[in-house]
């Protein structure tokens, strides 16, 4: 569903790397050419890389669980089979991302370890609570929206493992927030509650939303590597405009009003304004303390544990069928 | 970063690694008559729960009619480092092309 700019600067360690490699590796980046997994990279590149993509993994995965928790209580069984779809999907999305992080040397099994063991990040969307209906349409449309407006660049990463994954889950992605977008349609124009509902729904996710797309790019601390690699196309600013600018209207089409006084309209720049964001917050909600932060890892801790039995199962099985003697060919 | 209000409490580290599944590539034919396409990879135990897993992550929406599943460690790739003696060769063989021969207009189409 969604990859934030919320890894912190790379401090690991510059090895000592052939300026020649260095140099080719660049000139490759700067004419568009991708970068597939057994070409050389520099270091940094790799580590940057691995952290992004398997945050955005673990994004994936940890975004099942909000709005899981709305399956059984979707008031209708075409709303029912529309979410179970969606969630379906992000698993998947979940598994081509660690799939393209594993192209770079690590293993899904250590990436997995690594968020059940708190010291992953995702994205900071997930740690809000899904409190009604109503925000199982906000955020189709607003958390898959913001999504979708990250990922598309994304498409065109330099990493091909990278880029490959994204086209396919941008594919996918569209129908999420048409069914969110739909959701919120029929709020608006049901009764009083309803509308008041999907109202509600949209002043608890508009700034959060607006936070998914990573700190102002004065304080951001990797773009400008993220920018000259390639892995970056827009910065966190520009892609947060050009998701307001797409979004307010469509507010106004269901009639809901953005929980933003600040909010208005730039003639000359044709874009819309808005006001502060409250980066203490975010700061809060990546640090852990967040609503749902730790009821979104003890879910996740649940899951694979009482999932232990039945892989080490099925690898006892494989492993049995192994060392028996074929008797197909017979 | 300021530091938050409330610290997280440190999270107890999984009892033991998650074992390590093997990892298959996939490989779907999108319509008869096209050669199978590779489309990515999962994990799975045995080669049944594979295909198992290829039918539920790749083909949801209709992407296919046949799917095969290979060990990735059986794959032999070739390497990028060779990529000039291996590819190179194939660039200074025009003649390889037909746009190499000349045939006057006057013939037509050939």
């Amino acid at each position: 569903m969604y990859t934030q700019a919320l890894h912190g600067r790379d401090t690991g360690p510059i090895p000592a790397e052939d300026a020649g490699e260095a140099t080719r590796f660049q000139a490759r980046i700067d004419a568009e050419q991708r970068i597939e997994p057994n070409d050389w990279m520099p270091a940094a590149y790799r580590r940057t890389l691995i952290r992004q993509i398997s945050q955005h993994a673990h994004s994936e995965i940890v975004g099942m669980l909000p709005e899981g928790n709305w399956i059984t209580r979707a008031p209708s069984l075409r709303r029912k089979a529309a979410l179970l779809a969606k969630v379906q999907d992000e698993g998947g999305h979940g598994l081509y991302l660690y799939a393209a992080a594993e192209t770079l040397g690590v293993t899904r099994e250590e990436l997995v370890d690594a968020l059940l063991a708190g010291k992953a990040k995702y994205s900071s969307i997930f740690n809000y609570p899904t409190l009604t209906w109503a925000d199982i349409g906000a955020i189709g449309w607003l958390v898959d929206g913001a999504a979708i407006m990250n990922q598309i660049p994304l498409c065109r990463c330099s990493y091909g493992p990278y880029a490959r994954a994204m086209v396919r889950v941008c594919k996918e992605e569209s129908f999420h927030q048409r069914q969110g977008f739909e959701i919120m349609l029929t709020l608006s124009r049901g009764s009083s509650e309803q509308r008041s509902m999907a109202q509600d729904a949209l002043n608890r996710w508009w700034w959060p939303c607006l936070m998914m797309f990573g700190p102002p790019d004065g304080e951001s601390q990797h773009s400008d590597q993220s920018t000259a690699w390639k892995i970056k196309r827009f910065s966190n600013d520009a892609l947060r405009q050009k998701f307001v600018d797409a979004t307010v209207p469509q507010a106004h089409h269901l009639g809901l009003t953005i929980p933003d006084p600040a909010l208005r309209f730039n003639e000359q720049t044709g874009n819309w304004e808005f006001g502060d964001i409250d980066w203490e917050e975010f700061r809060q909600v990546l640090s852990g303390n967040g609503p749902c932060n730790r009821e979104r890892l003890a879910a996740r801790r649940k899951a694979h544990e009482d999932g232990a039995w039945v892989r080490e199962a099925a690898l006892a099985y494989a492993a049995k069928r192994a060392t028996r003697p074929q008797r197909a060919a017979a | 970063m300021p530091t938050p209000a409330k610290p997280t409490p440190a999270m107890p580290t999984p009892a033991k690694p998650t074992p390590a599944m093997p990892i298959w590539e996939v490989f779907i034919r999108s319509r008869n008559g096209l050669a199978h396409k590779h489309v990515g990879s999962l994990h799975a135990a045995d080669a049944e729960m594979a295909l198992q897993a290829a039918r539920d992550v790749y083909t949801r929406r209709g992407e296919g009619l046949s799917i095969w599943v290979v060990p990735s460690a059986a794959i032999i790739a070739s390497d990028p480092a060779d990529r000039d003696s291996l590819f190179a060769p194939t660039a200074d063989k025009i003649y390889r092309h037909p746009t190499f021969y000349e045939v006057p207009d006057e013939v037509g189409h050939m």
